[in-house]
């Protein structure tokens, strides 16, 4: 069942065009991964989901994005934003824990969300922790400032902070970029456990990345979504031929 | 003609005697002040001198206890940071975080201009303004009291306080809100629990910062406090600085006499005090740099 369901939407900054008419459905609890050279407007389709370009001045979106039923791009003042954001979480290109101690991280979406008693907080910490996998290498350094940690401890870190608050979907917006192929295998092996219980929309210009973890793959080129489909049939048997000289390597 | 080689060595060495002339005049100021100030210390007991309730300086037997001296620098200069420290920290996230960009930028300079305004300028409008409105609004026989000048100094130190807090929250990186909002942190929790924790060092900078440009205030102080030297009861008493005590007493002192001296060692007191708070204060700024 489609979860998020995109609908002729089109975005501009200013006079400038971004994305152009797409359509697509993302499927629950599947890896969806967004393909295309820089500049393409995949990391700006990706922020629509949970509004992140909300604070970037100039900015038009026509166009429906229903996600669970609810178009979340209504502009009325009844719509809440901060709940569209609990339920639809992000991970940033550069791991971007907060200046306060592992803890302080994951109980922060907690707090605010007023999710935890304080008696149950530890208790909430340690399950994101064990779920990124990082509970062995850091329960006796909860107190460390996170800022400390090595790049990749940052960005699970980053995804634990985000699981804490049990958002449904969650964003990957070029999450490997600034790891090293190792630490990048590690999260990928991490991705594919999140995908039992959440599901994933990633956006990278790895493309052997998106053929390794993803279920769905869409290519996009100059703001449009030039092909959706399958993974392996993307990669192996793409019916557009813009597709097929981009995962062949003839540009990009 | 001079080759480029002498031309750079000579522009080296006046640029080198401009910075030893500094460091030397303020360590001849401060010799100055130790020597005159210390000679004091010979002759009456450092403990009368800072817990003495009296300032009799011409009086026989003379009295030189500076105690309510201090306390109405203490007096004025609280006062001035319960007011100045919540409103101008306030300020500072009001322009950085939520005032839209032109009004940002006209409030920024307005504010950092108030800081140009000269001292005696903002006693003098404290003294025709706000002395008679404090006297008929509070009842009280006068309104040349601590309270008074709590509200002027507080006015003086907020450019301070709003324009270091202001920089050191626009510092606080894009990355740590974009995460908070991202995870449904509404913008005043972001504010509250991402931003003001990491630009505390910078705030608290900014908070000693501007409380050291109180304590050392003379003019306006001297204008609006009443300058009585008696320890206040309450903020709406008069008092008097060590400042102005300093200002107003030493054209009539003669030279050398332990009038004079007395002066100085206030000066000692008052150096030892700001030099504390710009040591705390250049600690946290240098943490920040970190």
């Amino acid at each position: 069942m489609a979860i998020v369901e995109i609908k002729n939407m089109d975005l501009f900054y200013g006079a400038f065009q971004a994305i152009k008419k797409v359509n697509m459905s993302i499927e629950a609890n599947r890896i969806t991964s967004m393909i295309g050279p820089s500049g393409c407007g995949k990391s700006t389709l990706l922020r629509c989901l949970n509004r992140m370009n909300d604070n970037i001045e100039g900015i038009k979106i026509t166009g429906k994005i229903d996600i669970d039923g609810i178009d979340i791009l209504r502009s009325d003042e009844e719509f809440d934003v901060d709940a569209l954001r609990r339920k639809v979480g992000m991970v940033f290109q550069r791991p971007n824990p907060f200046p306060l101690t592992v803890f302080e991280n994951v109980a922060f979406g907690l707090r605010i969300h007023k999710l935890a008693k304080s008696s149950e907080l530890s208790g909430l910490v340690e399950e994101s922790l064990k779920a990124v996998m990082l509970w062995e290498d850091l329960k006796d350094r909860l107190g460390n400032n996170a800022l400390n940690l090595s790049l990749e401890q940052r960005q699970r870190l980053c995804v634990a902070r985000l699981i804490a608050v049990k958002p449904d979907i969650i964003l990957l917006d070029e999450p490997c970029s600034a790891l090293d192929p190792i630490a990048t295998a590690k999260i990928e092996e991490l991705m594919l456990e999140l995908k039992k219980k959440y599901t994933i929309v990633i956006v990278t210009h790895n493309m052997q990345q998106a053929a390794r973890v993803s279920d769905d793959t869409g290519f996009m080129l100059l703001g449009e979504l030039v092909e959706f489909g399958k993974t392996s049939q993307i990669f192996t048997a793409p019916k557009e031929k813009k597709t097929e000289d981009y995962v062949t390597g003839r540009f990009g | 003609m001079f080759s480029r080689k002498v031309t750079d060595s000579i522009i080296e060495k006046l640029i080198f005697a401009s910075g030893i002339a500094a460091i030397l005049l303020v360590s001849l100021i401060f010799f100055f002040l130790l020597r005159e100030g210390l000679g004091f210390f010979s002759e009456y007991s450092i403990k009368d001198f800072i817990t003495g309730h009296f300032w009799y300086p011409t009086s026989k037997p003379a009295a030189f206890g500076i105690l309510s001296l201090i306390m109405g620098s203490l007096f004025v200069t609280l006062g001035a940071a319960v007011i100045a420290v919540p409103v101008g920290v306030m300020a500072a996230f009001y322009i950085s975080e939520v005032a839209p960009v032109s009004v940002r930028d006209v409030l920024k300079s307005g504010i950092e201009l108030l800081a140009a305004i000269p001292s005696v300028v903002i006693g003098f409008i404290g003294m025709v303004t706000l002395v008679p409105l404090v006297r008929v609004m509070f009842d009280i026989p006068t309104g040349l009291s601590a309270f008074s000048g709590s509200l002027m100094l507080a006015f003086m130190a907020m450019p301070t306080i709003v324009s270091i807090s202001e920089d050191a929250i626009r510092s606080v990186p894009w990355t740590y809100k974009e995460a908070a909002l991202s995870l449904g942190a509404t913008k005043w929790q972001t504010m509250y629990r991402i931003v003001l924790p990491a630009a505390a060092p910078g705030i608290l900078a900014a908070v000693m910062l501007g409380i050291g440009r109180v304590i050392g205030e003379t003019m306006a102080v001297m204008m609006i406090t009443g300058n009585a030297a008696a320890i206040p009861e309450s903020i709406f008493d008069p008092v008097r600085t060590m400042t102005a005590t300093i200002a107003a007493e030493m054209g009539e002192t003669v030279k050398g006499s332990m009038h004079y001296k007395g002066l100085f060692a206030i000066g000692l007191v008052l150096f030892v005090i700001t030099f504390i708070i710009n040591f705390i204060a250049d600690t946290f700024l240098n943490r920040v740099k970190k």
